[in-house]
C-alpha cells in the first residue's frame, strides 16, 4: 500500500514536471516571437563627459537615439539613465530622458549627506535602457567606461565678461588717470542733481526739513551704495545749512551705514555736534508698513524736500504722490526700470538709470569720479557701435559674430 | 587708520568676488557662500540695533509731545504684543484668563516705563517707577505660576499663538493691503498729470498712452489694428527705450563697483 502511494506520487509529480516541459517552450518561444517584435533597438554611439565650468559633481551623458525612435518600431517613448560606481552595478536610475533626446545632465548633489550626491575624481559607470510604453519592454545599452567628475577653476563660458570688465576697467584707468593730471572733463548738466543744492536752500528757507528715502534696497545693492554717497553729499550741505534731515530707513543694516554716512557728513562739514543719531532711524521691513510710516512723515512733518535715492517697488508712486499732495519739492533716482515713469509722472527731477551713478561724480566734480563718467560714456559708444556691427553681421548670415558675445552659464 | 582697514576689506573682498564669478570651483562657491552667511549674521545684529532704533524714536517723540506721538504709543504697543504673542504658545487647551493678565501687567509695565522717561517731575518719576515694578514683578510670578501657556523662544510654535496669528491676519494684513490698493487711485492720478496735452510731445504720449489702454478692448472700431499699433509700441520703440536704459545701468553699476573696490568712491563711508 505504501510503495503503491509513492508510485502514485511519483506518477502525478512525473506527470505535472512532463506537463509544465511541454508548456514552457510554448512560452518560451512566444516571448522570442515578443522580443523580435516589441523590444527597441538600442541607443548607440554612448559617451559621457564631465560637464564643463561647473563646480564637479555633474556628468554630461550622450547618445544618438534608437533606431526605434522616430524610426522603425517607433516605440520608444523614453530613455532611463542609470549610474553605477562599479562596473558589476548595481545601477541606480539617475532620471529619463524623452523620446528624441539625445542628452542627460546628470547633476548631483555635493553634499555627501544628500541621496544624489555624485563623488568627484572617481569612476562612475552609465548605462542607458531605451523604454517602450510598456516598462517591462525595455533594451539597455553597453555599459560606458568609466568617467569622473571634477570642478573647473576658470568659468570659459564667462569669457566674454570678463573681456567687457578687462576692457571696460582699462578705460576707467586710463581716464582716471587722464583727469588726474588735470585735463578738463565735460559732463553734461544733470537737472536733477543741480536741483539738489537749491533744494536744501529752498527747505532752509522755509525752515521745513528734508526728507532722503534710501528705498527698499539692502546695503549689498549698486544702487543704494550710490544713493549713500548722494546722502553724503546733502547731509554735508544739511549741516552747512543747518537744516533738519529726516532717513527713514527700511533695512537695519542701511540704516547703520547710513548713520555712518549722515555722522561723517556732519563731521566733515565741520558741525559735528548738530548731528543726531534719530535723524537716521528704522522703521520696518514690511513694504507697505514702510510707505505708510514714510507717508505719514510727508503729511505730519511736511518736508519742504523730498529725496528718493536707491532700489524702489511698488512704493514708488505712492510715495512721490503723498509727497506731491504735501506739496514738496521731489528729486528721485532709481535703477528700477518699471518705477521711473512712476517717478518722472509724480516728481520734479528724476534721474534717470545711470544718472543716479553719475549723481556722486557730479556733485563732487573729482576728477578721479569724472574719469569714471567718461569711461562709461566711452563704453556706451562702444556697445552702440557692436550693436549696430551685430545687426548688420546677423542680416547678413555672419552668425560668428553674435556668437563671440554669448554667455553660457 | 580708522578708515583705511575698511578700504582694505572692501578691496580684498570685492576683488574676490569678481574673480569668484569666473571660478566655479567648489572651494570657491565655499568661499562665496560662506562669506553670504556672514550677511545674515550683519543683518540679525543690524535688526537688534534697528529695533532699538526704532524705540529709541518713539520713546523721543513720545516725550518731547510731538505731533503724532500717539502713533509712537501705537508702535510701541504693538511692536510688544507681536514679540510677546510670537514667543508664547499655550501648552494645554486654552491659553486661559493668566494669559491675558501677564500681556496686560506687561503692557502696564512697557507704558510705565515710557511715562518714566516721559517725566521730568520727581515725585512723579518716583510714582512710574513704582509702577513699573510692581507690574514687572506681578508679571514674572504670573508667568511663574501660570502653567497653561510657555515662552518659545527657539521653536517656531508662537508663530501658531492664537492671538499672533489673528493679529497677522487679521489686523496687518488687511492694512497691508490697502496700502497696496491706494496704488490704483494714485495710478489713475498720476496718469491724468501726465496725459494732459500741453504741448507735441505729451500729445504724443497721450496717444500713445489710448492706444496701449485700448490693447484689449474688442469694442472699440478697429480693434485689430489697435491691437496691432500698441503691440507694436510696446515692443519697437518702448522696448528699444528699456534696453537703452538697462545698458547705462549695467555700465553704471561695473563702474561703481569698479570705484568702490579701487577705493575711488568712498561716499559710502561718509567720506564723499
Amino acid at each position: 500500500m505504501k510503495h503503491k502511494l509513492m508510485i502514485g506520487v511519483l506518477f502525478v509529480l512525473f506527470g505535472m514536471s512532463s506537463l509544465w516541459a511541454q508548456t514552457e517552450p510554448v512560452e518560451a518561444d512566444s516571448a522570442v516571437v515578443d522580443s523580435t517584435e516589441l523590444y527597441p533597438a538600442p541607443v548607440s554611439h554612448l559617451r559621457a563627459t564631465d560637464k564643463p565650468n561647473d563646480h564637479g559633481h555633474a556628468i554630461v551623458v550622450e547618445w544618438e537615439t534608437s533606431a526605434d525612435d522616430g524610426g522603425g518600431k517607433n516605440n520608444v517613448v523614453l530613455y532611463q539613465v542609470f549610474r553605477s560606481m562599479s562596473f558589476d552595478g548595481p545601477f541606480d536610475s539617475v532620471g529619463t530622458a524623452p523620446a528624441g533626446e539625445g542628452r542627460f545632465e546628470d547633476i548631483g548633489s555635493k553634499d555627501r549627506s544628500s541621496s544624489s550626491f555624485i563623488p568627484d575624481d572617481t569612476d562612475l559607470f552609465y548605462q542607458i535602457d531605451a523604454v517602450t510604453a510598456d516598462p517591462a519592454i525595455r533594451t539597455p545599452s553597453d555599459i560606458l567606461d568609466p568617467v569622473q567628475s571634477s570642478g573647473q577653476w576658470f568659468n570659459t563660458g564667462r569669457v566674454p565678461v570678463l573681456v567687457a570688465v578687462l576692457i571696460f576697467g582699462l578705460l576707467t584707468g586710463i581716464f582716471v588717470t587722464s583727469a588726474k593730471r588735470g585735463r578738463e572733463l565735460y559732463v553734461r548738466p544733470i537737472g536733477g542733481i543741480e536741483a539738489v543744492d537749491d533744494a536744501i536752500g529752498r527747505a532752509t528757507e522755509m525752515g521745513r526739513p528734508i526728507l532722503y528715502v534710501l528705498g527698499l534696497g539692502t546695503a549689498a545693492d549698486v544702487a543704494t551704495i550710490a544713493s549713500f554717497t548722494i546722502l553724503s553729499r546733502v547731509a554735508k550741505r544739511v549741516a552747512e545749512y543747518q537744516t533738519e534731515l529726516i532717513v527713514p530707513t527700511y533695512d537695519p543694516i542701511v540704516m547703520s551705514v547710513a548713520q555712518e554716512v549722515v555722522k561723517s557728513s556732519y563731521f566733515d562739514a565741520g558741525r559735528p555736534e548738530d548731528y543726531k543719531e534719530e535723524c537716521v532711524f528704522f522703521v520696518t521691513q514690511s513694504q507697505f508698513a514702510y510707505v505708510a510710516a514714510v507717508n505719514g512723515i510727508m503729511l505730519r512733518e511736511f518736508p519742504a524736500t523730498n529725496v528718493y535715492m536707491g532700489k524702489f517697488y511698488a512704493e514708488s508712486l505712492l510715495l512721490a504722490e503723498t509727497g506731491s499732495l504735501a506739496g514738496s519739492i521731489q528729486i528721485s533716482g532709481t535703477d528700477e526700470i518699471a518705477q521711473i515713469p512712476f517717478f518722472i509722472v509724480a516728481c520734479d527731477y528724476t534721474l534717470i538709470g545711470e544718472e543716479l551713478y553719475a549723481a556722486s561724480a557730479y556733485l563732487g566734480r573729482e576728477p578721479k569720479l569724472l574719469g569714471s563718467l567718461k569711461a562709461q560714456d566711452w563704453a556706451k559708444a562702444a556697445v552702440v557701435v557692436l550693436a549696430i556691427v551685430g545687426l548688420v553681421a546677423a542680416n547678413f548670415g555672419w552668425l560668428e559674430f553674435p556668437t563671440l558675445f554669448r554667455v553660457i552659464d | 587708520m580708522r578708515r583705511q582697514i575698511p578700504f582694505a576689506l572692501v578691496f580684498i573682498f570685492g576683488i574676490f568676488m569678481v574673480f569668484q564669478y569666473f571660478v566655479p570651483h567648489e572651494t570657491s562657491e565655499w568661499a562665496y557662500e560662506f562669506l553670504l552667511d556672514w550677511i545674515i549674521v550683519i543683518g540679525i545684529f543690524a535688526l537688534a540695533l534697528g529695533i532699538w532704533s526704532l524705540f529709541k524714536v518713539s520713546v523721543e517723540k513720545i516725550k518731547l509731545g510731538k505731533e503724532g506721538a500717539k502713533y509712537s504709543y501705537l508702535t510701541l504697543v504693538g511692536l510688544y504684543l507681536m514679540v510677546a504673542f510670537g514667543f508664547t504658545q499655550q501648552t494645554g487647551g486654552s491659553l486661559g484668563f493668566g494669559y491675558f493678565v501677564w500681556i496686560v501687567l506687561c503692557s502696564a509695565c512697557i507704558v510705565a516705563l515710557m511715562r518714566l522717561r516721559a517725566v521730568s517731575d520727581s515725585g512723579a518719576k518716583r510714582m512710574w517707577g513704582m509702577v513699573s515694578l510692581v507690574t514687572l514683578v506681578a508679571a514674572v510670578l504670573v508667568a511663574i505660576f501660570d502653567d497653561a501657556w510657555a515662552f518659545f523662544l527657539y521653536t517656531p510654535e508662537g508663530l501658531q499663538n492664537s492671538m499672533f496669528r489673528t493679529f497677522f491676519d487679521y489686523v496687518m494684513m488687511p492694512i497691508l493691503a490697502t496700502m497696496f490698493s491706494l496704488l490704483a487711485f494714485y495710478i489713475a492720478s498720476a496718469a491724468y498729470r501726465a496725459f494732459r496735452a500741453r504741448n507735441v510731445l505729451a500729445s504724443l504720449l497721450l496717444i500713445a498712452a489710448l492706444l496701449v489702454m485700448s490693447r484689449f478692448n474688442p469694442f472699440i472700431p478697429g480693434a485689430e489694428y489697435v491691437a496691432k499699433a500698441s503691440n507694436w509700441l510696446m515692443n519697437v520703440p518702448n522696448l528699444a527705450a528699456q534696453r537703452a536704459i538697462v545698458i547705462g545701468i549695467g555700465l553704471g553699476i561695473v563702474a561703481t563697483a569698479l570705484k568702490v573696490i579701487l577705493g575711488i568712491e568712498r561716499g559710502y563711508m561718509g567720506k564723499g
